[in-house]
């Protein structure tokens, strides 16, 4: 999923790591921020932030986890496995989509 | 320090070789509006990468119990945050149908109800106890409470477990 051969720069980040611009993000960089917290991005990992961004597309909002557990295909107990700092944050992180609103 | 391969950071993230953060939440009110306060920031702390430990004492007891978690009232009498007087609040079925009309806005704004919180809670890997003590001077045994409860705890067992947590009590 990944062209290691390019070099992309990091698009500027607020203050916990989050892209200003989502539009900035491409797979790539959702692979550099995966290794910044120690992760390696899986298809499930994947199947994750492509419901998150495309849900953003569409919502104009980042999905809490509850409606990620919902209506990506990746229940609430795979996420917490995926995603064990936290899958409320880091998934739109990862995503490149602002930190989400919802406490759910 | 710019590699070719891989994007460039800017800005420094927060350290992510930081212990694991933990709070401890005791619920000790058994009463609907009482009840999400815990139920939702131990959820929010779970979905921030926090460890959550839940301890359900006292009235707190109502929430974990498989006859009540479903439902929990919403107390108008003595709730000067109903904003309507104590005694009209006392009248018969002001309860029920503050409870009722609570209920429904919280459906409208798709908020689980309690029993689906616990469910969330538990899957998010929260670990939910109740308290011994307060167990037995209500007569309840592990059997009366929702399944996701992993414990019974006393109030010492309470704290072992709860060191270095950030604790909030309800």
């Amino acid at each position: 999923m990944v062209s290691e051969a390019v070099a992309t720069p990091m698009p500027t980040r607020d203050v916990d790591g989050f892209l200003c611009d989502s539009a900035q993000w491409t797979p790539a960089l959702a692979e550099a921020l995966a290794r910044e917290v120690g992760m390696t991005l899986t298809p499930e990992h994947w199947q994750v932030l492509t419901f998150c961004r495309e849900d953003f597309a569409r919502q104009g909002v980042s999905p809490g986890v509850r409606r990620v557990a919902q209506l990506s295909g990746i229940d609430m107990k795979a996420l917490y496995r995926l995603f064990p700092k936290g899958p409320g944050k880091l998934a739109a992180k990862l995503a490149g989509i602002p930190k989400p609103k919802s406490c759910l | 320090m710019q590699s070719t391969a891989t994007p460039v950071l800017h800005a420094a993230p927060r350290a992510d070789a930081e212990p694991t953060r933990k709070v401890a939440i005791i619920c000790s009110k058994g009463t609907l509006d009482m009840a999400y306060p815990g139920l939702i920031l131990g959820n929010a702390a779970r979905m921030s990468g926090i460890d959550v430990m839940m301890f359900f004492t006292f009235w707190g007891l109502e929430i974990i119990q498989k006859k009540r978690a479903a439902a929990l009232r919403v107390p108008t009498v003595g709730n000067p945050s109903m904003h309507i007087p104590t005694m009209l609040g006392g009248l018969p079925g002001m309860e029920a149908m503050a409870t009722k009309m609570m209920a429904r806005g919280m459906k409208k704004l798709d908020i689980p109800d309690v029993p689906e919180m616990l469910q969330i809670l538990a899957d998010a890997g929260a670990k939910l106890y109740a308290c011994g003590m307060a167990m037995d001077m209500f007569k309840l045994t592990k059997d009366d409470l929702v399944p996701q409860i992993e414990g019974v705890l006393t109030a010492i067992d309470f704290f072992d477990k709860a060191e270095g947590a950030q604790i909030i009590f309800i």
